[in-house]
């Protein structure tokens, strides 16, 4: 079996690796590039614990071949921070203690990103329904709910 | 030196003031988790590492004729294959656990594992799988628990009912039990009225997102080290030592980051077998599961079968109160039909009680624990009946749980007497609440219940060490599934005097503390709260010594306070007092580093109760429920970081919604899981929800030194009853089969 050379930017550096023709975005990103932040939390599209973003595009990269990322942007939880200073939402995450285990994490970060990137002014109804493939099975989302708005504010007003 | 629990100038009697606890700081492994830095079971590799994949059988009950792997073995890549045959006869207390990692004569549900391979990637491994043949006879299966108590029914193993269990039912029975006090019969004669029902609940997965994981290596002369997610690395280290015949002592096992378990990781399934994939191949081997692995072969909850039967006076007075609970608990011994039996009349305070359970062995996967264990399908058949009686009377839900609530000296309905306890406080705290007179909407309904979890203490080590510069580090041996070290590093600090940030607590690894209990029983924040608390006072005793020997005065004339070590008593005044980091940076020359640690099998965890309020809304159409307000009230004790006590209040509320409207296990005629994944075992989804409100109640835990109580289980017992009583009143008719799916509500609805 050939494998397949892909040339793309993750969080902004450009990245060559060669995959198999049905190695998923997500076995890439863990297993080749040891970018583990993205969680398989069911390899079939309905927990998100996978969510990063193609292009801009939220997907889940257990539902992405490798091979499609080729020419794309990818961005993923480890590029959310800016150096040190992490991302509102990141901070408010931590403020609002709206993560116990922390596995959906980083899925919910990045679909909550592209969220307020599209729609910089949710209503909570809003926001439960654009995080509704992001499952969760510690907090009731109560203080992930409230940390996304928290943080939408503080973003609007920064801006 | 004064070691007492209260702090310095407080009068016996006036609440501890804390400077730390009861505070709301950022926890220590936040960054991380945020970043995508934190490491959890999957998130490891080790040099020259194999991917290890399970072969599972596609039948819910055969024997085993014969397997053969010459073919996989052959394969180019794969590079060991076990089946039971390359494990010993093992430990007997781990044989069912060997059993359930590996079949042996039998497969005993969809999904058994049945052999293993370890390759030089994932997709060899998986080919490798299909290589693998496999002799099977089947045999006739049973999954329901009422159809498994037959005399008739399909029998998983000879000869395993013991004497508890009567003549009349199929061996499948393993185990009876009975709890209560009085006479009951009496009771019900001197009812005003006597109701009886019959309620069933469906089996629920725990469904942590992260589904197992371990990275194993042991070496031909038996050293190993496991790295591996988990509710306790000890507990994996000596099942697995016991199973693969070595010393626990040579097997190092490190625990990740875990992504949740809710008492589903308080065992081992891929442990052993990633163990002994390394042993033959003389590889490290990284093994996950796949989510269909994870609901097919891992512990679910038992699915039960309860009838329950409660004498009342028109006052609201029980007279007398019995149950009988048939809990399956998959295919071996050990369904919580004993802890529901204990839990079922818990909350209240009767004169006339008795609860009888079942255990009994089905198809299924072997039940694992699931937060509070036993407890969530007991109160709703029981909580469902106190509401029915109480609106048949057309008594106040609330006022009648008060007249009939446990309180200090209750004796409980399974053997001890109560000390001080929350429930009347949650009780009143429902009633006064804003939530409990709010007007309610068309298709709207209100229910409340009670719930009890005992909790649970448990060996436990701390080990407090002061560094050169003055700052602690504290190790324990307690996987952090929702925050604990923030908790530690808290009642480390008020302890010690010193701020949050200058104690990192860390999870130590199996070889740098001796047994701990696995993270279960809501018992960390109690139990390794409280040896921290006491290895920092061994450490302050130290502290103080090391600081009388430089002012050449006896170690009693010193105490500590706020941080520093100062002169009392006579000396009072004599010497400026010195701080841990003054003390820290001569102690070298004062005796050597300084250390405080503390090993206990802690006892006194205080059993803890809460009382839920929902409101839902049924859809008359379609059977759909909505719930539309929620509010929790729990005792916690003393709450040490309430942002993640109210964390636990709303998880476990939503795991129960999850239970009480979605979430079940649903076998096909042929025995398998006919829904092994997210998209059709359906657990809630942040549209499914409103905000879960939150009251922490303070009722202090006199068996710790800060109040303490656990609080992660409490808060799922009440929900299924609380939702059940809510959707009986909005659908006008009792709801009795869980989940309340739309099809059942409907049904219900249309046929009154």
């Amino acid at each position: 079996m050939s494998q397949i050379h892909v040339t793309t930017k993750i969080n902004g550096d450009t990245t060559e690796y060669l995959c198999d023709p049905e190695e998923t975005l997500l076995d890439v990103l863990r297993d080749r590039l040891a970018l583990t932040g993205a969680k398989e939390g069911c390899g079939t599209g309905d927990c998100g614990a996978c969510s990063v973003t193609v292009d801009g595009r939220l997907v889940c990269s257990c539902l992405t071949l490798g091979a499609e990322a080729d020419g794309c942007e990818i961005d993923t939880i480890e590029g959310m921070a800016d150096g040190e200073k992490l991302h509102p939402l990141q901070q408010k995450f931590l403020e609002h203690a709206a993560l116990q285990c922390g596995i959906c994490t980083p899925g919910i970060l990045v679909a909550a990103k592209s969220l307020l990137e599209k729609n910089p002014s949710p209503t909570e109804e809003e926001a439960r329904y654009w995080l509704a493939g992001n499952l969760c099975r510690c907090t009731g989302y109560d203080k992930i709910i409230r940390a996304v708005m928290d943080a939408a504010e503080e973003m609007r007003r920064a801006s | 030196m004064p070691l007492d629990d209260q702090t310095p100038g407080q009068k016996p009697g006036e609440a501890r003031q804390f400077k730390v606890v009861g505070t709301r700081p950022l926890r220590p492994d936040g960054i991380d988790k945020v970043t995508g830095r934190a490491r959890f079971g999957a998130d490891m590799s080790a040099p020259g590492m194999l991917i290890g994949r399970v072969l599972r059988s596609p039948h819910a009950h055969a024997r085993i004729r014969s397997i053969d792997a010459s073919k996989a073995e052959a394969l180019e890549g794969v590079k060991a294959v076990v089946t039971r045959a390359d494990f010993g006869a093992g430990d007997d207390d781990v044989a069912d656990i060997l059993d359930n990692c590996m079949a042996g004569e039998k497969a005993l549900y969809d999904g058994h594992a049945v052999a293993a391979v370890a390759a030089t990637s994932a997709a060899i491994a998986r080919k490798a799988l299909k290589l693998i043949d496999v002799d099977y006879e089947t045999l006739p299966h049973v999954v329901d628990v009422d159809a498994a108590m037959k005399p008739d029914a399909p029998v998983l193993h000879e000869g395993l009912s013991d004497e508890t269990v009567p003549d009349g039912v199929s061996q499948n029975v393993v185990h009876r039990v009975e709890f209560g006090h009085g006479d009951v019969e009496a009771g019900f004669a001197k009812a005003d009225k006597v109701l009886e029902r019959s309620f069933k609940t469906a089996a629920t997965h725990q469904g942590y997102i992260e589904p197992h994981a371990c990275l194993a290596t042991m070496g031909t002369d038996g050293i190993a080290d496991l790295w591996v997610c988990t509710q306790g690395h000890y507990m994996v280290r000596n099942t697995c030592a016991a199973i693969l015949g070595i010393d626990q002592g040579k097997l190092r096992v490190t625990a990740s980051e875990i992504g949740g378990g809710f008492g589903g990781k308080t065992t081992v399934f891929l442990e052993p077998v990633a163990l002994a994939l390394s042993r033959k191949a003389n590889r490290p081997v990284k093994m996950t599961m796949t989510r269909e692995e994870v609901l097919r072969a891992t512990g679910p909850t038992s699915s039960t079968s309860i009838d329950v039967k409660i004498g009342m006076n028109k006052d609201g007075k029980i007279t007398a109160a019995s149950a009988d609970l048939r809990y399956q608990g998959g295919a071996y011994q050990g369904s919580p039909a004993d802890m529901g039996s204990m839990t079922a009349f818990a909350p209240y305070d009767l004169e006339n009680v008795k609860t009888v359970g079942w255990d009994v062995v089905t198809n299924r996967p072997k039940a694992a624990a699931y937060r509070a264990p036993g407890a969530p399908m007991a109160a709703f058949a029981v909580e469902s009946v106190v509401d029915e009686l109480a609106k048949g009377f057309g008594l106040d839900p609330l006022d009648v749980r008060l007249k009939n609530a446990a309180r200090e000296g209750t004796k409980s309905s399974y053997g001890p007497t109560f000390p001080a306890i929350g429930l009347e406080a949650t009780l009143q705290a429902a009633k006064d609440h804003p939530h409990w007179k709010a007007p309610l909407g068309p298709n709207q309904g209100r229910g409340v219940a009670c719930g009890f979890w005992f909790n649970f203490g448990g060996d436990t080590c701390v080990s407090l060490n002061i560094t050169p510069d003055g700052t602690v580090t504290l190790s324990e041996g307690n996987p952090d599934i929702g925050g604990s070290r923030a908790s530690m590093s808290m009642m480390a600090a008020e302890e010690l005097g010193i701020p949050y940030d200058q104690v990192r607590t860390v999870i130590a690894d199996t070889g740098a503390l001796g047994q701990n209990e696995v993270t279960d029983g809501s018992r960390v924040t109690f139990a390794v709260g409280l040896a921290t608390i006491k290895a920092a006072r061994n450490a302050k005793k130290v502290l103080c010594e090391r600081a009388a020997m430089v002012w050449g005065i006896d170690p009693e004339a010193v105490e500590w306070a706020d941080g520093c070590a100062r002169p009392a008593g006579d000396n009072a005044g004599k010497f400026p007092p010195m701080s841990l980091k003054e003390i820290a940076a001569i102690a070298s020359n004062t005796g050597g580093p300084v250390a405080g640690h503390f090993e206990v099998n802690a006892e006194g965890a205080g059993v803890s109760f809460a009382t839920h309020m929902v409101d839902t809304e049924v859809d008359p159409e379609t059977g759909a429920v909505k719930v539309v307000r929620y509010t929790v009230f729990q005792d916690a004790g003393k709450a040490v970081h309430p942002a993640y006590v109210e964390g636990q209040f709303q998880g476990g509320a939503v795991q129960g919604i999850g239970w009480a409207l979605n979430e079940e296990y649903i076998y096909g005629e042929d025995g398998r899981l006919q829904n092994p994944g997210f998209l059709d075992y359906r657990i809630p989804v942040a549209s499914d929800l409103p905000m879960i409100d939150t009251v922490i109640l303070e009722i202090p835990n006199p068996g710790h030194p800060y109040g303490v109580r656990g609080v992660g289980e409490t808060s799922i017992v009440p929900p299924l009853a609380a939702i059940a009583n809510s959707v009986s009143e909005a659908a006008g008719v009792r709801m009795t089969d869980l989940p309340m799916s739309p099809p059942k509500v409907l049904a219900a609805i249309q046929n009154g």
